[in-house]
């Protein structure tokens, strides 16, 4: 039905049809991509904090120096505002801009690969119609040069990118098809969730393309994104698919709370789908095998009883009673949809420690939104605990409560510090 | 020009609705107005606040900062009160946080307070009728001049009801639709349904008081607290965490998002509303009026920068705390009150409230552990409250609550020693580690009549920050209030004897005893813009729509006729959603008129 709705408009067998009916198909398909600006995020780097929607300017931070999102809005100059649709097409499926250099991979064409045509041409006429146009001028890559040429990003593009084409599912079930579609094409879940390869590549675009996808990516920003697959340590694999639905709807469950970069997807983008295009990739993202069959968190009492005793003879138990028990209490299981709990959480049980570093030095703020109204703070604590107790603190919440993370030591934390 | 001309004013465009003061009511009547689509611009002369910004662990947990320097209160500096005894003496700034500590910024004194929630008792709300009825007409004496709310307890039931879900008040109900429930205050109204939360644990303190009370006949029940008991989801989609027993209530923010607050139940859903504006640093100096003088056309304030700002609006609600809007009004709105001749109205029957107490000091070897505290939390009797007791003979009309509470063992304030001992060195120093952990008030919580010489008007001598004339208070206590206090404290002696302590001292004030600014008594000042049936005696009709200019709603325990023997702000969070009521449901349809005719 949409895809005959997005036809008519788009050839010229709309002259045939009535200026209203034709006035009709146009919004249907600008609020079809609206929805599906949202299911891409493309807000997220394409809005500069506190700048006009759309218009670009949000810093990348790369390896190699900050590429800055260009304007996307229907601005002639600036914008994409003289782009035709196969111009759209080909920058945001292909990664070839309307002068014909390559894109940065910054941009997740490779994921965008996989949008289907129609959903391309309505994501074309919200850009076109649905964004106000702003005469904000783009702004060049801190790239140095010789490394800010363009001509090898093609290399890399014939190299890594993968062919344009809709994924055909593998199963017979519409909602898993669904979630796949999703996550792969404009949910781009992989360009932080999936480790990356020698050359900047996702090491895998797809499930069926090794154990690498979705495993968990390196640290961006000082935020790590963790493994999406079925893992139970430090995985999804003790998460109902309910669960996550709930998380990526409000940001917060019975036990956790959304941190880090991932706040910004919740905000932006998860919270704006429908309950089935959310619960599509819940279970999508459920069905992902884990990479090591290892055993689930076992809870353990002895964390709790220790604390209730306040026996601090463990470093940073001490640090842990004075600065975090009063709201993720003695038990570690903190309050539901409040607090989040510690114990039991996959998230401080993954190899690298940063966010947890990065969490208690400069604290995190889960924000209400249109389900879950209220905003909730965690403070930093920068100001008041050195790297030795922030150190002792972490590697006690990492291995208490039968978590399995492993120490972190205080240089590491220096490290961090020195970078927020 | 900080106060500029009108020439030099800035005019904003014309909103709906214009709310002065965004703490509970501004917060609760801003919520109901968006809610019938109104465009609402909210102005609140203190800062924006919030928990994680004010009330960040463990900063907020700094009792130097917050209750001895008052970082969350009205600077007086910039604006205060004056204050004298009587109509013929000269009132003096109130200079130092003293008497009662007033809020400032968005929440207002409701992100501070402690969280008691009480509803008063149906009485209370038609006390001059009530008393006639019972005692006579000759019971009431010359001078006291109290009078009935206009409204009645069953008609504020649903609005009652409505606020304690939107707080999440934890308690027991004692009286559900006229059905008496044991461990409940059977004293109460007849509510319609239990409270949202179960209430809080009863720390050490409480558990030897009740035993006490009980042993005497008493039947106690917990103390209604807006402090959430377990993690609490309101009408409005706004969670709250649940307490943790961590004795910074009174004058913090509260970072574990469970004490009712604005910010803790209905601003986060307030301000992702596209039709709701908030304005701080807006000082409003006055309420405009159109050449008729009976329809309000919006207010002036006084901006960050010092520029003078109009804000036309169709509707002015006034929501600020209630010595605040009684100002606002007597600067051109009703006639002010005159004692001399007991005409006018603005700035009449203004009242407080009467705490005594009794100090136990429980055998050595007693473990209080009274750093385990909370807000709100605690046991009571309502035997000697209000008229639950004849008072035949009595000499007083009025009563108290009397309970126990503990807020907290804080290092400053709550280490206090026993009278007679030494308050310095190291005779005080083993003074304190003796009294801390075994030392416990009980508390007489009392009304405050009306009188013909306690009201408010404008000092003709000071002025605030802004060049406008403070507001004047004439207040001191009446013997009729300090006999209620001495005969409900004695019962509460009889308490204290039952808890076989090893001393204890009764604290009541003494006919005689002038009010005494200097010390923190309570912040339950009430009156002066009084609702009522009659234009003549009251500044508000039943639905605190101003009699003289109807587009203006006045809101908060400005309203109350005389005060109660409870904390008031259960009955200022009902009163503003049955205002809201009456607002939707009615006044809408034809606005600009009033709501009860003449």
């Amino acid at each position: 039905m949409m895809k005959k709705l997005t036809r008519t408009v788009l050839t010229p067998l709309c002259l045939a049809i009535s200026a209203a009916a034709l006035a009709a198909t146009d919004d249907a398909a600008i609020m079809r991509g609206e929805y599906l600006a949202r299911a891409g995020d493309c807000m997220a780097c394409h809005t500069a904090k506190g700048g006009q929607p759309y218009a670009g300017g949000l810093g990348l931070e790369t390896p190699i120096g900050a590429v800055y999102a260009t304007n996307i809005t229907p601005d002639a100059e600036h914008g994409i505002g003289a782009y035709s649709l196969k111009d759209f097409d080909k920058a945001v499926r292909h990664g070839i801009r309307k002068d014909g250099s390559t894109l940065y991979p910054a941009m997740p064409y490779p994921s965008y690969a996989k949008v289907t045509d129609q959903d391309i041409a309505a994501l074309y006429a919200y850009f076109m119609k649905g964004v106000q146009p702003v005469a904000e001028a783009n702004r060049d890559s801190d790239i140095p040069w010789p490394m800010n040429m363009r001509w090898p990003l093609a290399f890399w593009r014939w190299t890594f990118a993968p062919k344009v084409a809709t994924e055909t599912g593998s199963t017979p079930d519409p909602q898993l098809e669904r979630g796949r579609y999703l996550v792969n094409g404009l949910g781009h879940c992989g360009s932080c969730h999936t480790p990356r390869g020698i050359g900047m590549q996702e090491k895998s675009l797809t499930d069926s393309d090794g154990d690498h996808f979705l495993a968990g990516g390196a640290p961006l920003e000082g935020w790590v994104a963790k493994s999406l697959r079925g893992d139970a340590h430090d995985g999804l694999g003790s998460w109902s698919t309910e669960e996550l639905a709930q998380f990526l709807k409000t940001g917060r469950t019975e036990r956790t709370a959304v941190f880090g970069s991932m706040t910004d997807v919740i905000q932006h983008s998860m919270q704006h789908l429908t309950d089935a295009d959310r619960l599509a990739i819940a279970r999508y993202l459920k069905s992902l095998p884990p990479v090591n069959a290892s055993p689930a968190v076992k809870a353990e009492s002895n964390t709790a009883l220790q604390l209730s005793r306040m026996d601090v003879s463990t470093p940073g138990a001490r640090t842990y009673i004075d600065n975090c028990m009063a709201c993720h209490r003695s038990d570690g299981r903190g309050y539901a949809e409040v607090f989040p709990a510690l114990a039991g959480n996959p998230v401080l049980n993954g190899k690298d420690a940063t966010s947890l570093i990065h969490i208690v030095l400069d604290g995190g703020y889960l924000p209400g939104n249109q389900h879950a109204p209220t905003g909730y703070g965690m403070p930093g604590f920068a100001w008041r605990l050195g790297d030795q107790e922030v150190a002792d603190v972490v590697s006690f919440i990492r291995s208490g409560w039968g978590n399995s993370g492993s120490p972190v030591s205080p240089e590491e934390v220096a490290k961090q510090r020195m970078q927020h | 020009m900080a106060s500029g001309g009108n020439d030099m004013a800035l005019k904003k465009r014309e909103t709906d609705v214009v709310i002065v003061g965004l703490g509970w009511v501004g917060s609760i009547m801003a919520a109901e107005m968006t809610d019938a689509g109104l465009n609402v611009v909210a102005l609140e002369r203190g800062p924006d606040q919030d928990t994680p910004t004010d009330a960040s662990y463990p900063k907020v947990i700094d009792e130097l900062a917050y209750s001895i320097r008052g970082k969350l209160f009205q600077d007086l500096s910039k604006e205060t009160v004056t204050i004298r005894h009587n109509p013929a003496g000269v009132a003096l700034p109130y200079r130092q946080q003293g008497t009662f500590l007033l809020g400032n910024g968005v929440g207002g004194a409701g992100f501070h307070w402690n969280g008691l929630s009480w509803r008063p008792l149906p009485s209370d709300l038609k006390l001059r009728s009530h008393y006639t009825e019972r005692y006579g007409s000759k019971f009431i004496p010359q001078g006291m001049t109290i009078q009935d709310h206009g409204v009645s307890f069953e008609e504020l039931e649903p609005f009652f009801t409505r606020f304690e879900e939107v707080a999440g008040v934890a308690g027991k109900a004692g009286n559900i639709k006229g059905r008496l429930i044991e461990g409940g205050n059977k004293f109460e109204g007849a509510r319609s349904k239990e409270y949202p939360l179960p209430p809080l644990k009863k720390v050490y303190g409480e558990q030897l008081f009740d035993k006490a009370a009980r042993s005497l006949g008493y039947s106690t029940f917990s103390i209604p607290a807006g402090n959430a008991s377990a993690p609490y989801t309101n009408p409005y989609g706004v969670r709250l965490g649940p307490c943790n027993f961590c004795g910074f209530c009174e004058n913090y923010g509260c970072y574990m998002y469970s004490k009712a607050s604005p910010q803790t139940t209905i601003l986060p859903v307030l301000r992702q509303r596209r039709n709701f504006e908030m304005r701080t640093l807006a000082h409003v100096t006055k309420v405009n009026l159109d050449s008729s003088g009976k329809q309000a056309t919006g207010v002036t304030y006084i901006d960050a920068q010092g520029n003078e700002v109009e804000q036309p609006a169709r509707l002015v609600i006034l929501s600020a705390f209630q010595l605040h809007n009684v100002r606002l009004l007597l600067s051109n709105i009703g006639k002010p009150y005159d004692p001399h001749t007991g005409e006018g109205v603005v700035g009449r029957n203004y009242a407080y409230q009467m705490l005594g107490s009794v100090t136990v000091q429980l055998p050595k070897g007693t473990y209080l552990n009274p750093f385990i505290g909370t807000g709100a939390g605690g046991t009571a009797i309502d035997n000697y409250n209000g008229d639950n007791f004849d008072h035949s003979g009595l000499g007083f009309l009025g009563g108290a609550n009397i309970g126990h509470h503990r807020t907290g063992g804080r290092p400053i304030g709550q280490t206090g020693v026993a009278k007679g001992e030494p308050n310095w060195g190291k005779g005080w120093k083993g003074a304190v580690s003796d009294n801390y952990q075994r030392s416990m008030n009980l508390y007489t919580q009392g009304s405050v009549m009306a009188y013909r010489d306690t009201y408010l008007d404008l000092d003709p001598t000071y002025k605030d920050a802004f060049g406008q004339p403070l507001l004047r208070v004439t207040f001191n206590w009446h013997d009729n209030d300090i006999r209620m206090s001495q005969y409900v404290t004695n019962k509460a002696a009889e308490i204290a004897v039952a808890m076989n302590p090893s001393s204890y001292t009764v604290n009541a004030k003494k006919i005689g005893t002038p009010y005494d600014t200097r010390f923190y008594q309570s912040t339950h000042t009430t009156g002066g813009a009084i609702m009522g049936a009659d234009p003549k005696t009251s500044v508000v009709n039943r639905y605190l729509q101003c009699w003289d200019v109807p587009n203006v709603f006045v809101i908060g325990a400005s309203a109350f006729p005389q005060n109660i023997g409870y904390n008031p702000t259960g009955l200022v969070g009902a009163l503003a959603y049955w205002s809201a009521n009456a607002i939707r449901e009615r006044y809408l349809k034809n606005p600009g008129r009033p709501l009860v005719e003449v």
